[in-house]
């Protein structure tokens, strides 16, 4: 049956929803922002904005407010680095400069500071990146949770690269790089009120070295994108929004920890939702996808990367599944707030 | 053995979808009453490996579905009494009531926090000691004994600030009330599974012998539903009713004995109302008077206004069993899970999320 959205919002007020990189995150950015600010560049919503200044150059922003700001495998620093590069890094952009903004609270430790900043400084070493300007504001206590990053990155474009959500195509395969819900899953381990153990680390990584990689493989590479807020399924439905195509998933094929699964049993989530801050899809044509996966699994943050699916040319915009069970089901993209503050 | 991955065995799988097609001949309507199990045949696009004999519909099991107007209104009126905390499990957030949800309340400045368990409600009424802490039960027989146990908790650790709005429920006399309304016709009845835990599955002998019904208890992963429905084929079949257990690794005939007591220790049966189906005698857990000073109907004077229910909302209808999401006009198109009109749509356990989620890609 047909399904429509509606644009409209339902109340007046920014609830935490609209934060959560799913549907009414959607249409606030739709309506809220992409309507009053358009143009060319912002309506691509790619993860990076793209232009030619006599070398093409990607430029992008994100501000990071992950909750506890410590987390196994990482923190809030090394985060704000490596989603930035991130960022540039899925439009096939070569990092090169970043900026760093903070926004601390009255009374945040100077400790804890200096430990962030050695995170980042570490995460910028091994993307390869220069933090080259920087902001400082510190509020009144009360008016920032702690610490806020916000950081802004450009990168260069190689000849011959040309990725976009928009560009998927039926026939293409579908590459996941490695386990999903890491991050989701290691954050909320450590979340307040809500503490359980878990031996499992975020996922957070730089993923320009694996681009990098892949690249060299071709640069026919269609799309990239991380799948962070909204998790996989999010991201894929953005995706067959973008390129106007149909995607299909088999169940069986995504990678995801038996921890992630266990700790989803337990909470009632879904690891299709869960985010991630160090895995990459790559929507690839089936003459290299193969080649592709191959050097992808030679790669640190690529050891168990999987094609997942492929790309068609029926149900445009939708993404299906095939079940376990052998069946198949609609997965859409996360509605409202799963877990708040994760990035 | 994985429960994550063994029960979810495609092989298996084939194997009972086999018998259950080579043994069912008579055309039956099957009801699954829990949420979960509705999650579970849609997740898994269970109905569309059935044979076309068997039809499945949803029933009532989904506690935040069933919680009236009237009470969620309350809920948000506590909300707004200044000095008061709620915490609620998530799902509860988004549920609208006549005019307004704990999520809006939240973003005009109540304090609403999410909590994963009734110890953490007392945990931040231990931290908050000015203020009052009130929790919302909103279950049945699965998360009740977590109510009480946070009220025998509360008095042995002295807590005066925390306090339970009790909304809970149980089960099986609403099932009664299913059944005895004559809407809805079942041939067999796929009861839930961690209700039974505590109940014990023979709670649902009586629906066996006083209506002829088959009753299966299930798991909730596939397997077990599957292997539920292959066992319901088979009394049906046969002219049999009784009730089984399919999910053995967790419920025992007479349940969790000790859980039965902590909530005849805390709670007494009332009459509890239920969205669309209306007042049900003895299906609701009421705070006994010995713990009076942890009940937040006592406690505090909240003051709502008449409910009011949605306009054209067909989620009485769909939780009964009469109607499917897809007989609702405003299924899909006004309501969808961010613009939900009815609970149905809004709790990741309600028929009509799971029908809009997982929704059958070649309809």
């Amino acid at each position: 049956m047909p399904i429509t959205f509606m644009e409209t919002p339902v109340t007046d007020k920014i609830l935490l929803a609209h934060g959560s990189g799913g549907r009414l995150a959607y249409d606030l950015i739709e309506n809220g922002f992409l309507k009053p600010l358009h143009n060319p560049l912002l309506a691509k919503l790619d993860d990076s904005a793209v232009f030619d200044i006599g070398g093409r150059l990607a430029f992008t922003t994100d501000s990071y407010v992950v909750s506890p700001i410590f987390f196994p495998g990482g923190d809030i620093g090394k985060l704000s680095v490596c989603g930035t590069v991130n960022d540039l890094s899925m439009c096939g952009a070569t990092p090169l400069y970043l900026s760093v903004a903070f926004i601390i609270e009255e009374g945040f430790s100077k400790n804890d500071l200096e430990k962030i900043v050695e995170s980042i400084r570490r995460a910028a070493k091994e993307a390869d990146v220069t933090i080259v300007t920087g902001d400082t504001k510190v509020v009144n206590r009360g008016c920032a949770d702690r610490l806020f990053i916000n950081t802004a990155g450009i990168g260069l474009i190689p000849a011959g690269v040309n990725i976009s959500g928009g560009n998927a195509r039926p026939g293409d395969r579908i590459i996941i790089s490695g386990p999903i819900g890491d991050h989701a899953i290691a954050v909320l381990g450590r979340r307040e009120g809500l503490s359980f153990s878990t031996s499992l680390a975020s996922d957070c990584a730089p993923l320009n070295g694996l681009v990098a990689a892949m690249l060299e493989v071709s640069r026919d590479i269609h799309c990239l994108r991380d799948p962070t807020r909204g998790g996989l399924a999010t991201t894929l439905n953005e995706l067959a929004r973008q390129s106007q195509v149909g995607i299909r998933i088999e169940e069986d094929s995504i990678p995801i920890r038996d921890e992630v699964f266990g700790a989803c049993e337990m909470l009632g989530l879904d690891p299709l939702y869960l985010a991630c801050e160090g895995r990459l899809i790559a929507i690839v044509p089936l003459e290299v996808a193969y080649a592709m996966l191959a050097v992808m699994r030679r790669h640190p943050y690529g050891k168990a990367a999987a094609i997942i699916g492929e790309v068609e040319a029926k149900h445009s915009g939708t993404v299906v599944m095939k079940t376990t069970m052998g069946s198949t089901r609609i997965v859409d993209m996360l509605v409202g707030e799963a877990l708040p503050r994760i990035c | 053995m994985k429960l994550t991955s063994e029960f979810r065995n495609s092989k298996l799988a084939g194997g009972l979808l086999d018998q259950i097609r080579r043994h069912s001949r008579r055309h039956v309507r099957l009801m699954e009453f829990c949420g979960g199990h509705t999650v579970t045949v849609f997740r898994y696009g269970i109905r569309k490996l059935l044979p076309s004999t068997i039809s499945m519909v949803s029933g009532p099991g989904c506690p935040i579905c069933v919680t009236a107007n009237a009470d969620l209104d309350k809920a948000i009126a506590l909300a707004h009494i200044p000095g008061v905390i709620i915490t609620t499990f998530g799902d509860m957030m988004k549920i609208p009531g006549s005019n307004s949800s704990l999520q809006e309340a939240k973003g005009e400045g109540a304090d609403v926090r999410m909590v994963y368990s009734t110890m953490d409600a007392l945990a931040i009424a231990a931290e908050n000691p000015s203020k009052s802490v009130v929790f919302l039960g909103i279950g049945f027989e699965t998360t009740a004994p977590t109510v009480a146990a946070s009220i025998i908790q509360a008095e042995n650790l002295g807590l005066k600030n925390y306090h339970v709005l009790s909304l809970l429920k149980v089960c099986p006399p609403v099932i009664h009330a299913l059944l005895d309304s004559g809407q809805v016709q079942l041939q067999g009845l796929i009861c839930p599974g961690h209700v039974s835990a505590v109940t014990g599955f023979l709670a649902w002998e009586f629906i066996a012998r006083e209506y002829g019904i088959p009753c299966l208890v299930s798991g909730f992963e596939p397997l077990d539903i599957l292997q539920a429905i292959a066992c319901l084929v088979a009394q049906i079949e046969k002219g049999e009713a009784h009730v089984e257990s399919a999910y053995r690794r967790a419920v025992r005939p007479e349940g969790n004995i000790w859980a039965q007591n902590l909530l005849k220790q805390v709670f007494e049966p009332a009459s509890a109302n239920w969205r669309a189906i209306g007042a049900v005698p003895d299906s609701g857990l009421k705070i006994r008077k010995e713990y009076a000073q942890y009940d937040a109907q006592t406690k505090f004077e909240i003051k709502t206004a008449p409910p009011l229910e949605p306009k054209g909302c067909r989620c009485g209808d769909i939780l009964r069993g009469v109607k499917t999401p897809a007989d609702c006009p405003l299924f899909g198109n006004v309501c969808a899970p961010q613009s939900a009109v009815g609970p149905c749509m809004v709790s990741s356990e309600g028929t009509c999320h799971a029908y809009y989620l997982y929704g059958d890609p070649s309809d």
